[in-house]
Protein backbone atom coordinates (compact mmCIF):
# COMPACT_ATOMS: atom_id res chain seq x y z
CA UNK A 1 0.00 0.00 0.00
CA UNK A 2 1.22 3.49 -0.80
CA UNK A 3 1.17 5.98 2.06
CA UNK A 4 -1.74 8.42 2.37
CA UNK A 5 -3.17 11.01 4.74
CA UNK A 6 -6.18 9.94 6.79
CA UNK A 7 -9.27 11.96 7.67
CA UNK A 8 -12.37 11.00 9.62
CA UNK A 9 -14.96 13.76 9.17
CA UNK A 10 -18.02 13.88 11.41
CA UNK A 11 -20.49 15.20 8.83
CA UNK A 12 -21.25 14.94 5.12
CA UNK A 13 -20.57 18.68 4.76
CA UNK A 14 -17.05 18.19 6.20
CA UNK A 15 -16.43 15.20 3.93
CA UNK A 16 -17.50 17.21 0.85
CA UNK A 17 -15.15 20.01 1.91
CA UNK A 18 -12.26 17.59 2.44
CA UNK A 19 -12.82 16.14 -1.05
CA UNK A 20 -12.78 19.63 -2.53
CA UNK A 21 -9.59 20.53 -0.66
CA UNK A 22 -7.80 17.30 -1.65
CA UNK A 23 -8.45 16.62 -5.35
CA UNK A 24 -6.58 13.28 -5.24
CA UNK A 25 -8.40 11.98 -2.18
CA UNK A 26 -10.69 8.91 -2.17
CA UNK A 27 -13.60 7.95 0.07
CA UNK A 28 -13.43 4.89 2.32
CA UNK A 29 -16.69 3.16 3.31
CA UNK A 30 -16.58 -0.52 4.37
CA UNK A 31 -13.24 -0.97 2.62
CA UNK A 32 -14.14 -4.41 1.24
CA UNK A 33 -13.29 -3.30 -2.30
CA UNK A 34 -11.16 -0.24 -1.66
CA UNK A 35 -8.67 -1.74 0.84
CA UNK A 36 -7.83 -4.71 -1.45
CA UNK A 37 -7.36 -2.15 -4.26
CA UNK A 38 -4.94 -0.15 -2.09
CA UNK A 39 -3.10 -3.32 -1.05
CA UNK A 40 -2.53 -4.22 -4.69
CA UNK A 41 -1.29 -0.69 -5.36
CA UNK A 42 -3.98 -0.23 -7.98
CA UNK A 43 -4.84 3.14 -6.45
CA UNK A 44 -2.64 5.86 -5.03
CA UNK A 45 -4.83 8.44 -3.32
CA UNK A 46 -3.10 11.36 -1.59
CA UNK A 47 -5.68 11.12 1.20
CA UNK A 48 -8.31 8.69 2.41
CA UNK A 49 -11.53 10.15 3.77
CA UNK A 50 -13.22 7.64 6.06
CA UNK A 51 -17.02 7.93 6.11
CA UNK A 52 -17.17 5.67 9.17
CA UNK A 53 -17.61 8.53 11.65
CA UNK A 54 -20.64 10.16 10.01
CA UNK A 55 -23.83 9.37 11.95
CA UNK A 56 -26.16 10.90 9.32
CA UNK A 57 -25.09 8.19 6.81
CA UNK A 58 -26.33 5.41 9.07
CA UNK A 59 -29.81 4.19 9.84
CA UNK A 60 -32.75 2.51 8.15
CA UNK A 61 -36.15 4.20 8.23
CA UNK A 62 -39.60 3.90 6.69
CA UNK A 63 -40.88 7.12 5.09
CA UNK A 64 -44.43 6.34 4.05
CA UNK A 65 -44.18 3.62 1.42
CA UNK A 66 -40.44 4.11 0.99
CA UNK A 67 -37.59 2.45 2.78
CA UNK A 68 -34.66 4.83 3.15
CA UNK A 69 -31.31 3.20 3.85
CA UNK A 70 -28.22 5.26 4.70
CA UNK A 71 -25.12 4.89 2.55
CA UNK A 72 -23.03 3.50 5.44
CA UNK A 73 -25.54 0.81 6.38
CA UNK A 74 -23.83 -2.56 6.18
CA UNK A 75 -25.13 -5.54 4.21
CA UNK A 76 -25.43 -7.54 7.46
CA UNK A 77 -27.68 -4.86 8.95
CA UNK A 78 -29.98 -4.86 5.91
CA UNK A 79 -30.12 -8.65 6.05
CA UNK A 80 -31.21 -8.66 9.71
CA UNK A 81 -33.25 -5.46 10.02
CA UNK A 82 -36.89 -5.94 11.05
CA UNK A 83 -38.17 -2.94 9.03
CA UNK A 84 -36.44 -4.18 5.85
CA UNK A 85 -37.75 -7.69 6.41
CA UNK A 86 -41.32 -6.50 6.81
CA UNK A 87 -41.35 -3.87 4.01
CA UNK A 88 -39.11 -5.43 1.35
CA UNK A 89 -38.09 -8.96 2.35
CA UNK A 90 -36.47 -9.48 -1.07
CA UNK A 91 -33.95 -6.75 -0.21
CA UNK A 92 -33.01 -8.47 3.05
CA UNK A 93 -32.61 -11.74 1.10
CA UNK A 94 -30.39 -10.00 -1.46
CA UNK A 95 -28.15 -8.49 1.24
CA UNK A 96 -27.87 -11.92 2.86
CA UNK A 97 -26.26 -13.49 -0.22
CA UNK A 98 -23.55 -10.85 -0.70
CA UNK A 99 -20.07 -12.28 -0.11
CA UNK A 100 -19.67 -13.92 3.28
CA UNK A 101 -20.46 -13.04 6.90
CA UNK A 102 -17.38 -10.86 7.37
CA UNK A 103 -17.81 -9.01 4.08
CA UNK A 104 -21.43 -8.32 5.09
CA UNK A 105 -20.26 -7.05 8.48
CA UNK A 106 -18.18 -4.31 6.82
CA UNK A 107 -19.41 -3.72 3.24
CA UNK A 108 -21.96 -0.94 2.74
CA UNK A 109 -24.80 0.02 0.41
CA UNK A 110 -23.09 3.28 -0.61
CA UNK A 111 -19.77 1.57 -1.30
CA UNK A 112 -21.35 -1.18 -3.34
CA UNK A 113 -23.38 1.04 -5.66
CA UNK A 114 -20.64 3.69 -6.02
CA UNK A 115 -18.19 1.00 -7.05
CA UNK A 116 -20.72 -0.51 -9.53
CA UNK A 117 -18.92 -3.79 -9.99
CA UNK A 118 -20.69 -5.55 -12.89
CA UNK A 119 -21.07 -8.66 -10.68
CA UNK A 120 -22.37 -6.82 -7.60
CA UNK A 121 -25.84 -7.59 -6.23
CA UNK A 122 -27.11 -4.18 -5.08
CA UNK A 123 -27.38 -2.65 -8.58
CA UNK A 124 -29.96 -5.37 -9.35
CA UNK A 125 -32.07 -4.35 -6.36
CA UNK A 126 -31.76 -0.59 -6.99
CA UNK A 127 -32.86 -0.89 -10.64
CA UNK A 128 -35.27 -3.76 -10.00
CA UNK A 129 -37.18 -1.82 -7.37
CA UNK A 130 -36.96 1.52 -9.19
CA UNK A 131 -35.11 3.08 -6.25
CA UNK A 132 -33.73 6.62 -6.04
CA UNK A 133 -30.12 7.37 -5.12
CA UNK A 134 -29.73 10.39 -2.85
CA UNK A 135 -26.44 12.28 -2.80
CA UNK A 136 -25.11 15.34 -0.99
CA UNK A 137 -26.48 17.51 -3.83
CA UNK A 138 -29.33 15.75 -5.72
CA UNK A 139 -31.52 12.72 -6.29
CA UNK A 140 -30.75 10.33 -9.14
CA UNK A 141 -33.15 7.68 -10.49
CA UNK A 142 -31.54 4.26 -9.98
CA UNK A 143 -31.59 3.55 -13.70
CA UNK A 144 -29.65 6.69 -14.51
CA UNK A 145 -27.15 6.09 -11.71
CA UNK A 146 -25.40 3.02 -13.18
CA UNK A 147 -23.85 4.20 -16.43
CA UNK A 148 -21.37 1.46 -17.40
CA UNK A 149 -18.61 -0.87 -16.26
CA UNK A 150 -17.53 0.46 -12.83
CA UNK A 151 -19.07 3.79 -13.94
CA UNK A 152 -21.78 5.81 -12.23
CA UNK A 153 -23.45 9.18 -12.68
CA UNK A 154 -21.56 10.52 -9.62
CA UNK A 155 -19.70 13.75 -10.26
CA UNK A 156 -16.27 14.58 -8.94
CA UNK A 157 -16.51 14.92 -5.17
CA UNK A 158 -20.15 13.76 -4.94
CA UNK A 159 -21.14 11.52 -2.04
CA UNK A 160 -24.00 9.02 -1.92
CA UNK A 161 -25.88 9.64 1.32
CA UNK A 162 -28.82 7.19 1.07
CA UNK A 163 -31.02 5.16 -1.24
CA UNK A 164 -34.81 5.32 -1.15
CA UNK A 165 -36.49 2.03 -2.12
CA UNK A 166 -40.25 2.11 -2.85
CA UNK A 167 -42.11 -0.81 -1.30
CA UNK A 168 -43.14 -3.21 -4.10
CA UNK A 169 -46.31 -5.29 -4.28
CA UNK A 170 -44.11 -8.38 -4.54
CA UNK A 171 -40.42 -8.97 -5.29
CA UNK A 172 -37.67 -11.57 -5.20
CA UNK A 173 -33.96 -11.85 -5.92
CA UNK A 174 -32.10 -14.91 -7.08
CA UNK A 175 -28.46 -15.27 -7.94
CA UNK A 176 -26.21 -17.84 -9.53
CA UNK A 177 -23.00 -17.41 -7.59
CA UNK A 178 -19.49 -17.74 -8.77
CA UNK A 179 -18.52 -20.42 -6.26
CA UNK A 180 -15.05 -18.97 -5.64
CA UNK A 181 -15.73 -15.24 -5.33
CA UNK A 182 -19.41 -15.48 -4.35
CA UNK A 183 -20.20 -12.54 -6.66
CA UNK A 184 -23.13 -12.90 -9.06
CA UNK A 185 -22.40 -14.72 -12.28
CA UNK A 186 -26.02 -13.84 -12.99
CA UNK A 187 -28.41 -12.16 -10.57
CA UNK A 188 -32.04 -11.34 -11.37
CA UNK A 189 -34.27 -9.04 -9.33
CA UNK A 190 -37.97 -9.28 -10.22
CA UNK A 191 -40.54 -6.88 -8.81
CA UNK A 192 -44.20 -6.07 -9.25
CA UNK A 193 -44.40 -2.37 -8.44
CA UNK A 194 -47.02 0.36 -8.52
CA UNK A 195 -45.53 1.44 -11.86
CA UNK A 196 -45.49 -2.05 -13.41
CA UNK A 197 -43.32 -5.14 -13.48
CA UNK A 198 -39.54 -4.68 -13.41
CA UNK A 199 -36.84 -7.22 -14.15
CA UNK A 200 -33.22 -6.19 -13.53
CA UNK A 201 -30.23 -8.34 -14.39
CA UNK A 202 -26.79 -8.00 -12.79
CA UNK A 203 -23.60 -10.01 -13.28
CA UNK A 204 -24.41 -10.89 -16.88
CA UNK A 205 -23.44 -7.71 -18.71
CA UNK A 206 -20.96 -4.86 -18.24
CA UNK A 207 -23.60 -3.06 -16.16
CA UNK A 208 -27.03 -3.82 -14.67
CA UNK A 209 -29.86 -3.76 -17.26
CA UNK A 210 -33.61 -4.34 -17.53
CA UNK A 211 -35.33 -6.97 -19.68
CA UNK A 212 -38.38 -5.35 -21.35
CA UNK A 213 -39.59 -8.61 -23.00
CA UNK A 214 -39.67 -10.38 -19.64
CA UNK A 215 -41.39 -7.41 -18.02
CA UNK A 216 -44.08 -7.34 -20.69
CA UNK A 217 -44.76 -11.06 -20.44
CA UNK A 218 -44.88 -10.88 -16.66
CA UNK A 219 -47.22 -7.91 -16.51
CA UNK A 220 -50.17 -10.11 -17.51
CA UNK A 221 -49.06 -13.15 -15.50
CA UNK A 222 -46.44 -12.60 -12.77
CA UNK A 223 -45.24 -16.22 -12.68
CA UNK A 224 -42.41 -18.38 -14.05
CA UNK A 225 -44.64 -19.88 -16.80
CA UNK A 226 -45.06 -16.47 -18.41
CA UNK A 227 -41.42 -16.31 -19.58
CA UNK A 228 -41.03 -19.97 -20.52
CA UNK A 229 -41.25 -19.21 -24.27
CA UNK A 230 -38.77 -16.30 -24.18
CA UNK A 231 -35.03 -16.40 -24.82
CA UNK A 232 -32.31 -13.89 -24.00
CA UNK A 233 -29.96 -12.63 -26.70
CA UNK A 234 -26.31 -13.32 -25.76
CA UNK A 235 -24.84 -10.41 -27.71
CA UNK A 236 -23.16 -7.85 -25.46
CA UNK A 237 -23.12 -10.14 -22.42
CA UNK A 238 -19.95 -10.88 -20.47
CA UNK A 239 -17.77 -13.80 -21.49
CA UNK A 240 -14.87 -14.84 -19.26
CA UNK A 241 -13.20 -17.90 -17.72
CA UNK A 242 -16.29 -18.45 -15.57
CA UNK A 243 -18.97 -18.52 -18.27
CA UNK A 244 -19.53 -17.77 -21.95
CA UNK A 245 -22.04 -15.13 -23.04
CA UNK A 246 -24.39 -17.89 -24.26
CA UNK A 247 -24.27 -19.64 -20.90
CA UNK A 248 -25.02 -16.38 -19.10
CA UNK A 249 -27.94 -15.73 -21.48
CA UNK A 250 -29.31 -19.17 -20.63
CA UNK A 251 -28.78 -18.59 -16.91
CA UNK A 252 -30.75 -15.33 -16.97
CA UNK A 253 -33.97 -17.18 -17.77
CA UNK A 254 -33.23 -19.99 -15.32
CA UNK A 255 -32.43 -17.55 -12.52
CA UNK A 256 -35.43 -15.33 -13.35
CA UNK A 257 -37.72 -18.36 -13.10
CA UNK A 258 -36.18 -19.32 -9.75
CA UNK A 259 -36.77 -15.78 -8.49
CA UNK A 260 -40.40 -15.88 -9.62
CA UNK A 261 -40.89 -19.26 -7.97
CA UNK A 262 -39.84 -17.73 -4.63
CA UNK A 263 -42.65 -15.17 -4.65
CA UNK A 264 -45.30 -16.12 -2.17
CA UNK B 1 1.63 9.09 11.87
CA UNK B 2 -1.81 9.01 13.46
CA UNK B 3 -2.60 8.20 17.05
CA UNK B 4 -5.15 5.43 17.66
CA UNK B 5 -6.65 4.27 20.90
CA UNK B 6 -8.73 1.14 21.10
CA UNK B 7 -9.70 -1.46 23.63
CA UNK B 8 -8.11 -4.78 22.76
CA UNK B 9 -9.19 -7.80 24.79
CA UNK B 10 -10.43 -5.46 27.51
CA UNK B 11 -7.27 -3.34 27.79
CA UNK B 12 -6.90 0.19 26.42
CA UNK B 13 -3.98 0.53 23.96
CA UNK B 14 -2.67 3.65 22.23
CA UNK B 15 -0.14 3.70 19.39
CA UNK B 16 1.16 6.13 16.79
CA UNK B 17 0.84 4.33 13.50
CA UNK B 18 0.87 4.95 9.77
CA UNK B 19 -2.71 5.23 8.43
CA UNK B 20 -1.96 2.45 5.93
CA UNK B 21 -1.32 -0.13 8.66
CA UNK B 22 -3.78 -3.03 8.46
CA UNK B 23 -5.62 -4.10 11.60
CA UNK B 24 -4.01 -7.56 11.25
CA UNK B 25 -0.52 -6.00 11.24
CA UNK B 26 -1.43 -3.79 14.18
CA UNK B 27 -2.56 -6.77 16.26
CA UNK B 28 0.32 -9.04 15.32
CA UNK B 29 3.25 -6.64 15.09
CA UNK B 30 2.37 -3.71 17.34
CA UNK B 31 0.65 -5.73 20.06
CA UNK B 32 2.31 -9.16 19.59
CA UNK B 33 -1.07 -10.92 19.40
CA UNK B 34 -0.03 -13.55 16.89
CA UNK B 35 -3.09 -15.75 17.41
CA UNK B 36 -4.68 -13.73 14.60
CA UNK B 37 -3.29 -15.44 11.49
CA UNK B 38 -2.78 -14.06 8.01
CA UNK B 39 -3.43 -16.79 5.46
CA UNK B 40 -4.27 -15.23 2.12
CA UNK B 41 -4.03 -11.49 2.83
CA UNK B 42 -6.66 -11.09 0.07
CA UNK B 43 -9.97 -11.23 2.03
CA UNK B 44 -10.71 -14.84 1.13
CA UNK B 45 -9.64 -17.27 3.86
CA UNK B 46 -10.91 -15.87 7.17
CA UNK B 47 -7.80 -16.85 9.19
CA UNK B 48 -7.52 -13.22 10.30
CA UNK B 49 -11.05 -12.85 11.71
CA UNK B 50 -11.40 -10.83 14.93
CA UNK B 51 -14.38 -9.12 16.55
CA UNK B 52 -14.84 -5.37 16.31
CA UNK B 53 -17.60 -4.12 18.61
CA UNK B 54 -19.03 -7.65 18.56
CA UNK B 55 -19.04 -8.24 14.78
CA UNK B 56 -16.62 -10.63 13.06
CA UNK B 57 -14.40 -8.86 10.51
CA UNK B 58 -11.44 -9.81 8.37
CA UNK B 59 -8.60 -7.86 9.97
CA UNK B 60 -6.51 -8.07 6.77
CA UNK B 61 -9.21 -6.00 5.05
CA UNK B 62 -9.41 -3.16 7.55
CA UNK B 63 -7.14 -0.31 8.53
CA UNK B 64 -6.26 -0.02 12.21
CA UNK B 65 -7.03 3.74 12.15
CA UNK B 66 -10.67 2.99 11.29
CA UNK B 67 -11.12 1.54 14.78
CA UNK B 68 -10.10 4.43 16.96
CA UNK B 69 -12.39 4.17 19.97
CA UNK B 70 -13.59 0.66 19.10
CA UNK B 71 -13.41 -2.52 21.12
CA UNK B 72 -11.52 -5.41 19.51
CA UNK B 73 -11.44 -9.02 20.66
CA UNK B 74 -8.90 -11.52 19.35
CA UNK B 75 -8.60 -15.24 20.04
CA UNK B 76 -6.32 -14.36 22.98
CA UNK B 77 -9.18 -12.48 24.62
CA UNK B 78 -11.93 -15.06 24.16
CA UNK B 79 -11.29 -17.27 27.18
CA UNK B 80 -11.75 -15.74 30.63
CA UNK B 81 -9.58 -16.25 33.73
CA UNK B 82 -7.43 -18.94 32.19
CA UNK B 83 -10.29 -21.16 31.02
CA UNK B 84 -11.13 -21.81 27.39
CA UNK B 85 -14.26 -20.28 25.87
CA UNK B 86 -16.97 -22.95 25.29
CA UNK B 87 -16.38 -22.70 21.53
CA UNK B 88 -12.63 -23.32 21.97
CA UNK B 89 -13.43 -26.23 24.23
CA UNK B 90 -15.86 -27.64 21.62
CA UNK B 91 -13.21 -27.46 18.87
CA UNK B 92 -10.82 -29.39 21.11
CA UNK B 93 -13.44 -31.91 22.17
CA UNK B 94 -14.67 -32.59 18.61
CA UNK B 95 -11.24 -32.49 16.97
CA UNK B 96 -12.33 -29.54 14.85
CA UNK B 97 -8.80 -28.88 13.66
CA UNK B 98 -5.71 -30.48 12.24
CA UNK B 99 -2.82 -28.07 11.58
CA UNK B 100 -4.62 -25.29 13.45
CA UNK B 101 -3.82 -22.49 11.05
CA UNK B 102 -7.45 -21.66 10.23
CA UNK B 103 -8.70 -22.45 13.72
CA UNK B 104 -8.48 -19.08 15.41
CA UNK B 105 -10.45 -17.44 12.59
CA UNK B 106 -12.94 -20.33 12.55
CA UNK B 107 -13.55 -19.92 16.27
CA UNK B 108 -13.93 -16.14 16.11
CA UNK B 109 -16.40 -16.46 13.20
CA UNK B 110 -18.31 -19.23 14.97
CA UNK B 111 -18.76 -17.25 18.18
CA UNK B 112 -20.25 -14.35 16.15
CA UNK B 113 -22.49 -16.71 14.17
CA UNK B 114 -23.90 -18.30 17.30
CA UNK B 115 -24.47 -14.92 18.93
CA UNK B 116 -26.35 -13.62 15.85
CA UNK B 117 -28.43 -16.79 15.57
CA UNK B 118 -29.49 -16.53 19.20
CA UNK B 119 -30.39 -12.84 18.78
CA UNK B 120 -32.46 -13.60 15.68
CA UNK B 121 -34.02 -16.82 16.94
CA UNK B 122 -32.40 -18.88 14.16
CA UNK B 123 -31.86 -22.62 14.69
CA UNK B 124 -28.17 -23.51 14.63
CA UNK B 125 -28.06 -26.54 12.33
CA UNK B 126 -25.53 -27.86 9.83
CA UNK B 127 -26.94 -25.71 7.02
CA UNK B 128 -26.68 -22.49 9.06
CA UNK B 129 -23.13 -23.27 10.17
CA UNK B 130 -21.87 -24.19 6.71
CA UNK B 131 -23.39 -21.05 5.15
CA UNK B 132 -22.15 -18.89 7.99
CA UNK B 133 -18.59 -20.17 7.71
CA UNK B 134 -18.38 -19.51 3.96
CA UNK B 135 -15.72 -16.90 4.54
CA UNK B 136 -13.44 -19.32 6.41
CA UNK B 137 -11.34 -21.77 4.45
CA UNK B 138 -9.73 -24.86 5.96
CA UNK B 139 -7.18 -26.81 3.96
CA UNK B 140 -7.04 -29.80 6.29
CA UNK B 141 -10.18 -31.04 7.96
CA UNK B 142 -12.85 -31.31 5.28
CA UNK B 143 -15.05 -29.20 7.59
CA UNK B 144 -17.02 -32.12 9.03
CA UNK B 145 -15.62 -31.88 12.56
CA UNK B 146 -15.62 -28.09 12.43
CA UNK B 147 -19.38 -28.11 11.85
CA UNK B 148 -19.81 -30.64 14.66
CA UNK B 149 -17.71 -28.48 16.98
CA UNK B 150 -19.69 -25.31 16.22
CA UNK B 151 -23.02 -27.01 16.89
CA UNK B 152 -21.67 -28.42 20.16
CA UNK B 153 -20.11 -25.07 21.08
CA UNK B 154 -23.42 -23.32 20.41
CA UNK B 155 -25.17 -25.57 22.91
CA UNK B 156 -22.53 -24.81 25.53
CA UNK B 157 -22.57 -21.02 24.96
C1 LIG C 1 -14.44 -11.78 -0.44
C2 LIG C 1 -15.43 -10.76 -0.96
C3 LIG C 1 -16.61 -11.19 -1.55
C4 LIG C 1 -17.55 -10.28 -2.03
N1 LIG C 1 -18.68 -10.76 -2.59
C5 LIG C 1 -19.60 -9.89 -3.06
C6 LIG C 1 -20.83 -10.35 -3.64
O1 LIG C 1 -21.12 -11.55 -3.68
N2 LIG C 1 -21.70 -9.44 -4.09
C7 LIG C 1 -21.46 -8.09 -4.04
O2 LIG C 1 -22.29 -7.32 -4.47
N3 LIG C 1 -20.32 -7.63 -3.50
C8 LIG C 1 -19.40 -8.49 -3.01
N4 LIG C 1 -18.24 -7.99 -2.44
C9 LIG C 1 -18.05 -6.54 -2.38
C10 LIG C 1 -18.68 -5.94 -1.13
O3 LIG C 1 -20.10 -5.99 -1.24
C11 LIG C 1 -18.27 -4.50 -0.88
O4 LIG C 1 -18.90 -4.15 0.30
C12 LIG C 1 -18.63 -3.46 -1.90
O5 LIG C 1 -18.22 -3.75 -3.18
C13 LIG C 1 -18.00 -2.12 -1.58
O6 LIG C 1 -18.56 -1.59 -0.45
P1 LIG C 1 -17.64 -1.00 0.72
O7 LIG C 1 -18.57 -0.39 1.68
O8 LIG C 1 -16.72 -2.02 1.21
O9 LIG C 1 -16.90 0.20 -0.04
P2 LIG C 1 -15.36 0.58 -0.18
O10 LIG C 1 -14.57 -0.58 -0.60
O11 LIG C 1 -14.92 1.32 1.01
O12 LIG C 1 -15.51 1.63 -1.39
C14 LIG C 1 -15.75 1.22 -2.73
C15 LIG C 1 -15.70 2.43 -3.65
O13 LIG C 1 -16.84 3.27 -3.49
C16 LIG C 1 -16.49 4.60 -3.12
N5 LIG C 1 -17.49 5.02 -2.14
C17 LIG C 1 -17.74 4.38 -0.96
N6 LIG C 1 -18.78 4.97 -0.32
C18 LIG C 1 -19.17 6.01 -1.10
C19 LIG C 1 -20.22 7.00 -0.99
N7 LIG C 1 -21.06 7.01 0.06
N8 LIG C 1 -20.34 7.92 -1.97
C20 LIG C 1 -19.51 7.89 -3.04
N9 LIG C 1 -18.51 6.99 -3.21
C21 LIG C 1 -18.35 6.05 -2.26
C22 LIG C 1 -15.07 4.48 -2.58
O14 LIG C 1 -14.35 5.67 -2.76
C23 LIG C 1 -14.50 3.35 -3.42
O15 LIG C 1 -14.06 3.82 -4.65
C24 LIG C 1 -17.28 -8.88 -1.93
C25 LIG C 1 -16.10 -8.44 -1.35
C26 LIG C 1 -15.18 -9.35 -0.87
C27 LIG C 1 -13.92 -8.86 -0.22
S1 LIG D 1 -5.80 -13.32 5.78
FE1 LIG D 1 -7.58 -12.12 5.94
S2 LIG D 1 -9.01 -13.26 4.83
FE2 LIG D 1 -7.20 -14.42 4.53
S1 LIG E 1 -6.83 -27.13 10.37
FE1 LIG E 1 -5.32 -26.77 8.89
S2 LIG E 1 -6.22 -25.20 7.70
FE2 LIG E 1 -7.84 -25.78 8.99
Amino acid sequence: MYAFGYHRPGSVADAVKLLADHPDAKLLAGGQTFIPTLKQRLAQPSDVIDLGGIAELRGIRAEGDNLVIGAMVKHGEVMRDATVKSMIPALADMAGVIGDTQVRNRGTLGGSISNNDPAADYPGAVVGLGATVITDRRQIAGEDFFTGLFETALEEGEIVTAVSFPKPVAAAYEKFRNPASRYAMVGVFVAKTAGGVRVAVTGAGPCVFRLPEFEQALSTNFAADAIQHLNVDASGLNADIHASAEYRAHLIKVVAKRALAKIR
Amino acid sequence: MTSVTMTVNGKAVTRDIEPRMLLSTFLREELGLTGTHVGCDTSQCGCCVVHVDGDSVKSCTALAVQFDGASVTTIEGLGQNGTLHPMQEAFRENHGLQCGFCTTGMIMSSVDLVKKAKEQGITIDEHYVREGLEGNICRCTGYHNIVKAVIAGAQAM
